[in-house]
């Protein structure tokens, strides 16, 4: 049976940029700890003859046409949502030494 | 920042074996991005658009808006993957590469992970003294382009002590393909070079499938080395680095000779490599840490929920295959023979990375040779001063018109590189130029033998020179003409009118 370990919790939350409390890293790791446990009684079921699937629905080659929809948004409809623009541009805190 | 202690190249190569892998990430140039029906920036009618101009809801991640895939970027992925001599996975899907920093909004990048569209391929590489290489490709995966930062603030621009930063999603979610080799070994001293030849060909291959606009300055192309060494008769590989934003030829060989100086110098001190990713300043020619390797683990790629599977048919691979153009290696040798050069002419073209450049050129109407004069000689020598790729001064166009110029005598030589500086300039194409800047050659005769007649009644001596047969003496009326001239004549043609008046 897998386990989640405080650090683990602690390490994820540092990855996705959440900060988080002693207290409520201890509180998440008993709930994924569960959360766990119970996605593995999937593999009570999933035998070797039993491929694994990362879609539920048999569908397969869903293509578009390379054609410029009508979904292309004007500047001012991009950055609605901005909590702050510089011009054309979102603003968003620097975050340092980890760019992609 | 200090200096890091460099270990003499060929010192460095006595006590260890560079083993280097590459990674490069080539741009698609569909007219439309990846996942999103916004037009694709990667493609040349849509390159410099305002930031956040090309974007739909897919590309900025807003809640409900679903990706679809573009049909005609797996089209140019399998083909791409075809040419890299890679099999095609029957069937293979998309997945979440997971990680929090607003070049993308979405917090994942949609990328592949364990089926990879092409996998186990080969390209064959052909270095300035012969060698022949046979690259070995570990897969080429499709996935999307995260978009631009701009970082403000601080003292050192980049990143460090920036305060904030400004984004432009037009390049979220451009189509990308990823192109991976497995370690290359054996490449010795010539590492440096191969890591260039392997770019420059892969460039070749994708500006001959016409999938992708392959400017380097573009960032069209860009190049992810990765370098290694290990001591010589060690069996085990040695702890790699991975320097990023080497985005010109220039650079991805100077770039690994830095890593094997610096690596080198910090083993012989029995030092131990950090595994990191390290950047590539092209001013100081020096490479500088990033941020350490990420565990892919970190990454928590899972299958895209959002897309469904990639099953190409075997009709349609076959027909891709049919159309695939020569390889590079049997194009060299046709148009080798095609434009009559000796070996040592078209190995210096083909050294320069300019093949492209000059066939482009040719088919534009320059001769063969005037094409390789350009952009061996004149294109090259600027390029090499500007500290750039030759490629990214000036279009094929323009060169083919300025030899034409030449050609046709509008154009001395001298007034031709004139022309050429202005074009580099960005003052317009060549003919351009020439009305602007009113340079082309004096050929009306009629004026040319008034200077001529002007200058001999002055220099009686030299005439009489002339006269007795002493042709040489002609030199200073010809000196005198062209300088009345302002340089703007044909000194050949002077001669000719010369000679023809001091008879007369």
């Amino acid at each position: 049976m897998s386990e989640i370990s405080a650090e683990q919790v602690a390490h994820l939350a540092n990855l996705a940029r959440i900060a988080l409390t002693d207290e409520e890293i201890g509180h998440l790791t008993t709930e994924l700890a569960q959360i766990m446990h119970a996605v593995e009684k999937v593999s009570e079921v999933a035998t070797p003859d039993v491929p694994p699937t990362s879609h539920p629905i048999p569908m397969q080659n869903v293509y578009r046409d390379d054609v410029v929809g009508a979904s292309v948004l004007s500047v001012d409809e991009a950055l609605a949502g901005a909590p702050e623009r510089d011009g054309n541009r979102f603003v968003v805190s620097a975050i340092l030494g980890e760019e992609q | 920042m200090a200096r890091a202690e460099l270990m003499d190249f060929d010192k460095a190569l006595e006590l260890f074996e560079p083993v280097i892998g590459l990674e490069v990430h080539v741009e698609l140039n569909t007219t439309t991005k990846m996942f999103s029906p916004a037009p694709n920036p990667a493609n040349s009618a849509y390159h410099g658009a305002e930031p956040n101009t090309l974007v739909s809801p897919v590309c900025l991640g807003l809640p409900g808006s679903l990706p679809v895939v573009n049909g005609d970027a797996v089209r140019s992925s399998i083909s791409l993957g075809l040419a890299l001599g890679c099999s095609i996975a029957p069937s293979s899907r998309f997945a979440r590469k997971n990680y929090f920093y607003p070049d993308l909004a979405k917090n994942y990048q949609i990328s592949q992970y364990d089926e990879p569209i092409a996998f186990e391929g080969s390209v064959q590489v052909e270095l300035v003294n012969g060698r022949v290489f046979d690259v070995p490709i570990e897969r080429a995966h499709m996935e999307e382009d995260a978009g631009k930062l701009t970082h403000v603030g601080g003292s050192t621009g980049r990143i460090q002590g920036a305060e904030y930063s400004l984004v432009d999603y037009n390049r979220a979610g451009v189509p990308l393909v990823e192109i991976v080799t497995k370690p290359i070994f054996g490449a010795e001293a010539d590492a440096p070079e191969l890591a260039k030849a392997y770019v420059s060909t892969i460039r070749d291959i994708a500006l001959s499938l016409g999938i992708s606009e392959a400017r380097m300055e573009r960032g069209n192309l860009r190049c992810d080395a990765n370098v290694s060494l290990r001591p010589r008769g060690a069996e085990q590989l040695g702890i790699r680095t991975e320097t990023k934003n080497v985005n010109s030829f220039r650079s991805i060989e100077r770039a690994v000779r830095y890593e094997i100086q610096r690596q080198a110098a910090i083993l012989a001190k029995g030092g131990s490599i950090t595994q990191e990713t390290r950047h590539w300043h092209e001013d100081t020619g020096t490479t500088s840490p990033g941020r350490p390797k990420s565990d892919a683990d970190d990454y928590r790629y899972f299958p895209e929920p959002d897309l469904l599977p990639v099953v190409p048919s075997a009709e349609l691979i076959e027909e891709l295959r049919a159309a695939l153009p020569e390889p590079p290696a049997a194009h060299r040798r046709r148009l080798k023979a095609e434009w009559g050069f000796t070996d040592l002419e078209f190995q210096d073209v083909a050294n320069s990375g300019l093949l492209v450049e000059l066939e482009e050129t040719v088919k534009a109407g320059a001769t063969p040779a005037a094409a390789r004069k350009w952009w061996t000689g004149e294109i090259a020598r600027l390029a090499n001063a500007a500290g750039q790729d030759a490629a990214s001064l000036v279009i094929p166009e323009h060169v083919a018109e300025l030899a034409q110029l030449v050609d046709a005598g509008t154009l001395t030589d001298r007034l031709a590189r004139q022309v050429l500086e202005g074009v580099v300039a960005g003052e317009g194409s060549p003919q351009q130029i020439v009305d602007a800047r009113g340079l082309a050659v004096v050929s009306d005769d009629g004026a040319l033998i008034a200077a001529i007649d002007e200058a001999l009644a002055s220099q009686p001596d030299v005439l009489a020179k002339i006269r007795d047969g002493k042709v040489q003496a002609a030199g200073a009326v010809i000196g005198a003409v062209m300088k009345a001239m302002h340089g703007k004549a044909d000194a050949a043609r002077v001669r000719e009118l010369v000679l023809e008046r001091a008879q007369g």
